[in-house]
């Protein structure tokens, strides 16, 4: 199922508005909606399933219209962040709530298979007659995926899917999460604020800052070329020094990046720390070491600037300065921005 | 038109307002309105009148009274029932409530018989020159009896929340138990306290069943509020009664907006991040 | 905790000196005070014997006083009760304007003395009353009768339903009401199945004390009951009257079948507090707690 948003506008009295968002998301793409807390990414996803209202815009599930369609009959799956499981009911009347009440009648032996078979998808067989307050975060989030899979539903919503769960057991519930996405093939958006989660997982990823989308595309699109500087510093460590643009050059105490079509005027360039090298002499930004920072894999070098601007940058275990050597920062794929 | 993600509002409401409306509004508007009915000059005759003025100060004092009593004796409860563990420290517990679910006129027989001259407490007391029955100590004990229930619980499950550390604290920097009960503790303590004082004195101004039996209910003396409003109504006094329960009703209104504010400051420290 | 490893200080007021002082004179007060009023009851109801003490009981105008209780508490619980949920639900799970103030009038009858409210029916109903002159034409009895004594009591026991459920139903959030609403349920079928499961405890916890404090109103109904003998007097108006007539042993047999119920009423509550009502239950405390949010979505 095709999911499109016109133009969605919702108001809040709080900041978690939407301004104006449009989004297409094809049949069958988990799209990752990722922003940090109050940029509107739940509230998008809570519209989309019918549990807000758009104060204006309008949201198509194919070619209809579903902006009026209430929650109850609008078909999708929800995972809330904390699950919502029903505390009083066991994983498998969990599971089997929705064909319940469903309009649709199903026989108790149809339903029973069902849930055996949702339970055999989320590998959680044995735990049938337990209750949520009897397993583990990891197993409620998978009886939470399998209740709002039962309904057939034509679109799958998860609000911080593992947002509740432990390091380690998150990234094996992330694998998990995309073969079976694959295995069904249904529509999925979920929302994060882990870029590495949306990354890891989403075909398609949606940055959103205030309520307004920034930038959407591929994980490789949005990590290789961030459209400004806050969805740069948002996917990563980002050092940042101030420029000046002039005639297409952003000039850093007299080293000339490309500034291709960017005004003349205050402007930003932004870099990894992993896209520098240290050089003790020739061409690069006058820098002096500050602190070494030792990792299990590499060192993380704190430096400062010529004119007093922290730049950090990550080298081998093996770099040999130390605190107070002079040098100079090569910078490599440099990102300029004019000056927000 | 915004429309609801959750059904049942237009019902829900529908009831909630219509029994709002006709059960607890209607009545306190009428009050008002036959009140208002009298006119600034008789109004302020009836309420200003000696043996109302008088009943208001009796009522007052008597409640203040019960509720210092209540405010030490209340935390003392809440304290040992926290703190200390004791054989029967589950029934007392439960005992607590029996003011509130004992009903008023029970609560108020039973006092009278226990202080009367003649009664278990009221025989030895007199021995020692204390009358309590049909004297202002009287309507203090019924008030006191009622309203016990306030004050340990809101304190505690304040102090049954409170961090040891906080203490440890105390006990690391070297503060004597009596400085850490006074600096750390009871200041942690005073939003509940204050919450439970205004719910006791509020509810003190207003008892009627308790206190008529012990009270006497001389006029200038040992005549509260409320049984004046009662006396004026069997005088078919209507305007008086009137008037007298709406200065009640506003007292009660003052107390209200006082409890609310004290309990949300109560609810600062308790408020969970 | 008063019991606690070796080696490890004493806690502010364990001192054993301190603490024996503190816990005589308040079990000693706890005996006066509270206890002491509960065996008197019992002692003057036993006072003439047990056959008095039955006889008591079973004079017909106590019976048709029990009787008229137990009626006034039929109609007034189930109605109560029903607009406790109907308001948590609205309250709770609903956002609209003027929802605060509501919240704060249905507290209001809990801060109103008794008479005041009885007062206040008289004008409503009664012949000096707004509607007084017009039911009167229409020859229908609300004071000084049993519609009378009905509203009285719903009045004084307003916030007791919906106070014990609002604080836990706003704790609960909407997340479960919303998940069984998105998976399809229809609106009953999300609060019998789904809302219900989860407050019947608390439920039950406002119906007990709402039941105990109509029961056993005094103030309110004894101006709005006329205090007929045999026909309006509630049980604890027919106490206050065999008192007056220096019927102390009548007087306290039937006050002792409402000290019974108090007694009944705490055991209840003692009960249920056990199931988690009568408290907002922290999320820690409960199973599925990661179901439960404190902050209410808009």
């Amino acid at each position: 199922m095709k999911i499109r948003l016109d133009n969605v506008v919702k108001e809040f009295e709080t900041f978690r508005a939407v301004h104006g968002v449009s989004l297409d998301i094809e049949s069958g793409e988990l799209v990752a909606l990722l922003g940090p807390s109050g940029s509107g990414k739940t509230t998008i996803l809570r519209m989309v399933a019918g549990l807000e209202y758009a104060d204006a815009g309008a949201i198509y599930f194919g070619t209809e219209n579903a902006t009026d369609i209430p929650v109850r009959d609008r078909g999708v799956g929800f995972v809330f962040q904390h699950y919502a499981l029903f505390p009083h009911m066991t994983v498998g009347e969990n599971i089997a709530f929705g064909m319940k009440v469903s309009k649709v009648k199903r026989s108790p032996q149809a339903i029973a298979e069902r849930v055996k078979e949702l339970l055999d998808l989320v590998q959680l067989s044995g735990l049938k007659d337990r209750f949520p307050g009897q397993i583990s975060g990891g197993q409620r989030q998978r009886v939470a995926l399998a209740r709002a899979l039962a309904v057939d539903p034509r679109v799958l919503l998860l609000d911080e899917p593992f947002g509740a769960l432990d390091a380690n057991v998150r990234r094996d519930l992330r694998r998990w999460l995309r073969k079976i996405h694959d295995e069904l093939g249904i529509t999925t958006l979920f929302v994060t604020h882990d870029q590495e989660e949306a990354l890891d997982l989403a075909d398609r990823v949606v940055i959103l800052n205030k309520g307004r989308i920034v930038q959407e595309g591929t994980p490789e699109a949005v990590c290789r070329n961030p459209a400004d500087a806050f969805v740069m510093n948002f996917l990563g460590d980002a050092n940042r020094l101030d420029a000046d643009i002039r005639g297409g050059k952003a000039y850093v105490e007299d080293i000339a990046f490309d500034a291709d079509g960017i005004a003349d005027g205050g402007g930003e360039i932004l870099f990894r720390p992993a896209d520098v090298t240290w050089r003790e002499d020739g061409q690069g930004i006058a820098a002096k070491i500050v602190r070494v920072i030792d990792r299990p894999d590499s060192r993380r070098v704190l430096a400062m600037t010529g004119n007093g601007q922290p730049v950090e940058f990550d080298t081998a275990p093996e770099f040999p300065h130390r605190k107070g050597e002079a040098g100079f920062l090569q910078i490599r794929r440099p990102r300029v921005y004019a000056a927000a | 038109m915004r429309r609801r993600v959750l059904p049942g509002l237009p019902l829900a409401l529908g009831i909630t307002l219509v029994y709002v409306a006709i059960i607890v509004v209607l009545p306190l508007a009428a009050l008002v309105f036959k009140a208002a009915s009298l006119g600034p000059e008789d109004y302020w005759r009836i309420i200003s009148s000696d043996r109302a003025v008088a009943s208001y100060r009796v009522t007052v004092t008597c409640a203040l009274v019960a509720t210092v009593f209540n405010l030490f004796f209340g935390m003392a409860l809440a304290w040992v029932l926290v703190r200390y563990r004791f054989p029967g420290r589950r029934l007392v517990d439960a005992l607590v409530d029996l003011p509130f679910a004992l009903p008023t006129a029970v609560a108020g027989i039973a006092l009278t018989t226990l202080f009367a001259t003649n009664g278990w407490f009221g025989g030895p007391l007199s021995l020692i020159g204390i009358k309590v029955a049909y004297t202002p100590l009287g309507i203090m004990v019924a008030m006191s009896f009622t309203s016990i229930p306030f004050i340990v619980r809101t304190v505690q499950p304040v102090l049954e929340e409170l961090d040891p550390a906080l203490e440890e604290a105390g006990q690391t920097l070297g503060a004597s138990d009596l400085s850490i009960f006074t600096t750390v503790i009871l200041p942690l303590l005073t939003p509940a306290l204050l919450a439970g004082v205004s719910l006791s004195f509020a509810r003190s101004l207003g008892e009627f069943g308790a206190i008529i039996f012990i009270a006497g209910n001389q006029p200038f003396s040992t005549e509260i509020t409320a049984l004046l409003a009662f006396i004026r109504l069997e005088e078919y006094d209507y305007p008086a009664s009137a008037a007298i329960a709406s200065v009640m009703l506003l007292t009660a209104f003052v107390m209200l907006a006082i409890t609310n504010l004290m309990q949300a400051r109560a609810l600062r420290y308790t408020a969970r991040g | 905790m008063a019991h606690h490893g070796k080696g490890k200080p004493p806690r502010v007021g364990d001192n054993k000196i301190f603490r024996a002082v503190l816990l005589t004179i308040v079990l000693l007060l706890v005996g006066l005070m509270i206890v002491a009023p509960l065996v008197v009851i019992g002692v003057e109801a036993f006072s003439k014997g047990i056959v008095y003490f039955g006889q008591s009981i079973a004079d017909p105008d106590t019976r048709h006083a029990i009787l008229l209780t137990v009626i006034t508490a039929l109609i007034a619980v189930p109605i109560n009760t029903a607009f406790g949920v109907a308001a948590a639900w609205a309250i709770t799970k609903h956002d609209f304007w003027g929802k605060r103030l509501l919240t704060v009038i249905i507290e209001i009858p809990f801060s109103v003395s008794p008479i005041v409210a009885g007062v206040s029916y008289l004008f409503v109903y009664g012949l000096q009353g707004l509607f007084g002159h017009a039911l009167q034409a229409a020859e229908i009895k609300i004071l000084f009768a049993l519609p009378g004594i009905v509203l009285a009591s719903m009045f004084v026991t307003a916030p007791f339903v919906a106070r014990e459920l609002i604080p836990l139903m706003q704790a609960q959030g909407r997340d479960l009401e919303e998940a069984a609403t998105s998976l399809g349920a229809s609106g009953w079928r999300t609060f019998f199945s789904v809302t219900l499961p989860n407050i019947k405890w608390a439920l039950l916890y406002g119906v007990v004390l709402c039941n105990s404090r109509v029961m056993g109103e005094f103030g309110a109904v004894s101006v709005v009951s006329g205090n007929i003998r045999g026909q309006t007097n509630t049980l604890p108006l027919h106490i206050e009257l065999l008192y007056h007539d220096y019927n102390a042993a009548g007087s306290f047999a039937a006050a002792s079948i409402l000290a019974g119920l108090a007694i009944v009423t705490l055991i209840a509550k003692v009960a249920l507090e056990r199931q988690g009502a009568g408290r907002v239950q922290r999320p820690s405390a409960l199973a599925g707690a990661d179901s439960i949010t404190p902050e209410v979505k808009p």
